[in-house]
């Protein structure tokens, strides 16, 4: 297959950057996105010009590097899918296809197709954990946690921290990722001792790295790769709530 | 070279608590007078940075990747043993230890994987303890399931995600350190080379893969914990930036590689479909519970599937090991896919596959079994095939996936070079020629919670250290080593793209030092190993510049480190003239096609010294004995 590019490029933080065209040719239906990215490259070196710089590495979406806004949408069309497994058989015999990086104020671009999403980080460091020291631990089976809390906390466990749903508010809202982690912990009784502490710590961090709220437009749980929900986000509420008025 | 396994005296079963009786100390209020560099932040290098973190000292992680929950790590699906016996079904810290010490077809060191067995249960208790969600049945207890090798249920899992919910909760525990300030975390960085101060390891020089600028940091010792060397290869499961500079660095800085040519290839992955093709996707080996593996008898058979009556197919693996069937270990199930492909029965567009089909267990089961117990690895197949796995088989062949090989390390974790420790997939200890699923991550695991806080503490307190500064001059020496291989790789400007010269080895690898290794084949690759690699020194073209972010950059070191390794890779092969769990010599097998073990003489691990590119390296062996486990040949009809 072939195809039109139109991808950004952006040479460091402080450049403007900008749109720039290419064209691929013979691209095998079944290659993923990120490997007609590295069809590409592979054109561009050969060329003696910079390749394309773009985040990935294990290539079966569970890393949470890569992470494109292609055609509008973050990690493209496609539910349930990340970027690199994404396969060009979806698109048209030589569409123009756009490629751009997750954009949000607290995600500055480092070159090209990277972002730096270390806020992501400092909002788990502020709290996004339960404090258990190594040893300090009793017997695994002495925690009981029914089943179906299990399962609705590694529902939220799943999130690989991509940034999707950032990238995919209309205000920059890292709600579902806040919500993923502050869920999942308090959904077992391992994680409610420090319930409050942590959703207060978390929520202020994410206040502190510039991320935006929430306005109930769910294009978070649409673009997610791995499906979590916004009812995560209405626990994280309840959560705020009751450690504001406690 | 002197190779001292420092394994202490002792029952087995006591000589952990005892050498944790007889380390030294470092009191609570020195510890932070102490500072440690841990390299990478998989399971083993994250847990390892937030236990010592824990314990008080001042230790400085760093990773290539911008957050440390982005390591490979991540990517395991199946499991995590541990010797629970929740399933009452008789395991104990004795059998986990046999299973270890066989599967790895006694290859391994006796004491290190009795301490990994004992030390395993303690994983589970504190994965729970941070949050991992772990599967549970409906009482809310743990639940296991059965994995190849064992006959009991011992590996607990978080569906197909174990690996990434391990590595979060280790990730929580660093962030935790991070945040109280007793782990700082360098995002981006990569580990260029290792300095050594009086032949002690007492630094690291690291790019910032942003500005491209080199950095030195300087501590008391550095642990290496940078995964594993399968990249070698070019196509393999492992992610794309996976590499083995960081090891291989180290060993030319002096320290041992062990083992090398012991490298695992998973049996049940998803095929190659084209050249363009970055990497290979594994699927759960728990698909071979249901599916069976078969080829039609007609060589070239170019029909549909569906369309091959049940008497044209060869279901061979049933034929072959009437007893085990589709579930033998998975050397032996690769191997005989490949062989069956040699011979013209593969299928598919490029004739490298195999069928895995689940027909016969729709039809007993019905699809919504199937969909239940394997409807994530269907998805995937499907997502990346465009092929319905419910409607015909899915087609599958082995892939290079994790590798036993690595640093060589004493009873302690640390490697020849006094203050280098290794842990995780970077070390060779535990696994011997053979790893069993769901060991990988009780490995990683196991060295960074429970053995390296300890060992740790006992090398700080009884060594002297002299100061040392950035500004030293070997700090300085190395950095201008590192900055002139940088222009050195900058400055070729040929014609060939590294990502070509990445293929070209990886073929050479895969076809001669691959599943069935022969003298000839490895003679083979010796020969062509080194051409490639003085041509990439010759040929290789790395565009944009080196103070910037330039991914080309990064590869080209890898894949010069890689043009290096492979051929300790292929020596290792050749010298050992056996067969023994991921090593198949085929002039060494028995009348059945099995693995043959020469164990009167490779008893032995193979730790070689560096000493020079072109150079042949150094063997030194440390024999091998097995006083609890007694060497049997492994059969599975």
């Amino acid at each position: 297959m072939d195809f039109k590019l139109k991808i950004w490029r952006q040479k460091n933080r402080d450049d403007r950057g900008g749109f720039v065209e290419y064209e691929v040719k013979n691209v095998s239906p079944d290659a993923s996105f990120l490997e007609m990215l590295d069809i590409l490259n592979v054109d561009l070196v050969k060329k003696g010009e910079e390749p394309v710089a773009f985040d990935h590495d294990c290539r079966e979406g569970i890393c949470g590097s890569c992470g494109l806004v292609i055609n509008g949408r973050s990690h493209g069309p496609g539910r349930g899918i990340a970027t690199c497994e994404l396969r060009m058989r979806g698109f048209k015999e030589g569409e123009t296809i756009v490629a751009e990086p997750w954009r949000a104020k607290p995600f500055p671009i480092l070159k090209d197709l990277i972002v730096d999403r270390t806020a992501l980080d400092r909002i788990i460091q502020a709290g996004g954990y339960i404090s258990s020291k190594t040893g300090a631990v009793p017997e695994a089976n002495l925690i009981q946690v029914p089943r179906p809390a299990a399962e609705e906390a590694m529902d939220a466990a799943a999130c690989i921290g991509c940034g999707a749903c950032v990238a995919s508010c209309p205000n920059s809202s890292a709600m579902l990722f806040v919500a993923a982690k502050v869920s999942h912990l308090a959904l077992l009784p391992q994680g409610k001792v420090e319930r409050k502490e942590r959703v207060l710590k978390m929520i202020e961090q994410m206040d502190k790295e510039g991320f935006g709220n929430c306005s109930n437009n769910y294009a978070c749980e649409a673009e997610c790769p791995k499906k979590i929900s916004v009812t995560h986000i209405a626990r994280l509420n309840r959560e705020f709530l009751l450690a504001e008025i406690s | 070279m002197k190779l001292e396994s420092k394994t202490p005296s002792g029952p087995i079963e006591k000589k952990w608590d005892n050498h944790r009786f007889a380390m030294k100390l470092v009191n609570p209020s020195n510890r932070r007078k102490y500072s440690v560099i841990v390299v990478g932040t998989g399971l083993a290098g994250a847990s390892a940075a937030a236990s010592l973190g824990e314990l008080g000292y001042n230790v400085l992680t760093f990773s290539y990747h911008e957050s440390p929950r982005r390591a490979h790590s991540i990517a395991a699906q199946g499991g995590i043993n541990a010797p629970k016996n929740y399933a009452n079904d008789g395991d104990s810290i004795w059998r986990l230890f046999y299973d270890t010490v066989k599967g790895g077809d006694y290859r391994a060191r006796e004491a290190n994987v009795y301490r990994l067995a004992q030390v395993s249960g303690n994983i589970i208790d504190q994965c729970v303890a941070q949050g991992v969600p772990f599967a549970r049945d409906y009482a809310g207890y743990l639940d296991n399931r059965s994995f190849g090798g064992a006959q009991v249920s011992r590996t607990f899992y978080a569906r197909g995600q174990t690996g990434q919910q391990l590595l979060l909760g280790a990730y929580s525990a660093l962030s935790r350190q991070i945040n109280a300030g007793t782990v700082k975390f360098f995002p981006r960085r990569e580990m260029l080379d290792l300095v050594l101060v009086d032949g002690q390891a007492r630094g690291i020089v690291v790019r910032d893969l942003v500005t491209g600028k080199l950095e030195t940091y300087a501590a008391n010792a550095v642990v290496l914990a940078t995964g594993g060397y399968a990249n070698t290869y070019y196509l393999s499961t492992m992610a794309k930036a996976s590499n083995a500079s960081a090891i291989w660095r180290a060993h030319k800085k002096g320290a041992a590689f062990a083992n090398p040519c012991f490298t695992q290839i998973h049996p049940t992955c998803i095929p190659q479909s084209g050249d363009y093709q970055s990497k290979l996707t594994l699927m759960s080996e728990s698909l071979r519970n249901d599916g069976r593996i078969w080829v039609p008898k007609a060589k070239g058979d170019a029909r549909k599937p569906q369309d091959i009556p049940e008497e044209e197919r060869d279901y061979y693996l049933e034929r072959m090991y009437p007893s085990f069937g589709n579930l033998v270990p998975r050397d032996v199930a690769s191997r005989r896919a490949k062989e069956m492909c040699d011979k013209g029965f593969g299928v598919g567009p490029t004739k490298l596959a195999v069928y895995l089909d689940f027909a016969d267990a729709i039809k007993r089961l019905g699809k919504h079994v199937i969909e239940e117990r394997y409807g994530n690895l269907c998805d995937m197949y499907h997502e990346i095939t465009a092929e319905d796995p419910y409607q015909g088989p899915m087609r599958i062949y082995p892939a290079m996936h994790y590798t036993m090989g690595g640093l060589w390390v004493d009873y302690n974790l640390m490697s020849t070079i006094r203050g280098l420790f290794v842990l995780g997939e970077a070390n060779f200890s535990d696994h011997g020629a053979n790893r069993l699923g769901a060991s990988a991550l009780m490995q990683g695991l196991a060295d960074g919670y429970f053995i390296i806080p300890y060992t740790m503490g006992d090398y700080l307190a009884s060594t002297k250290f002299k100061p040392v500064k950035t500004d030293d001059d070997a700090f300085k020496k190395t950095q201008a080593d590192v900055n002139e291989l940088i222009r050195k790789l900058m400055s070729i400007n040929g014609k060939k793209t590294v990502e070509e010269f990445h293929r070209e080895l990886g073929k050479i690898m895969w076809e001669n030092v691959g599943m069935g290794r022969t003298k000839a084949s490895l003679q083979k690759a010796l020969k062509e190993i080194p051409a490639v690699r003085a041509e990439f020194w010759k040929n290789v073209k790395v565009v944009g510049a080196s103070d910037d972010l330039n991914a080309e950059l990064e590869r080209a070191g890898r894949v010069a480190d890689f043009l290096e390794l492979g051929e300790l890779l292929a020596y290792d092969a050749l010298h050992r003239e056996e067969s023994c769990g991921g090593h198949f010599r085929v002039e060494h097998q028995t009348e059945e096609g099995e693995a043959k073990r020469n164990d009167k003489k490779f008893s032995y691990v193979a730790a070689w010294e560096y000493t020079g590119v072109n150079k042949k390296p150094i063997l030194n062996k440390e024999p091998l004995t097995f006083e609890h486990v007694k060497p049997s040949q492994r059969s599975y009809k």
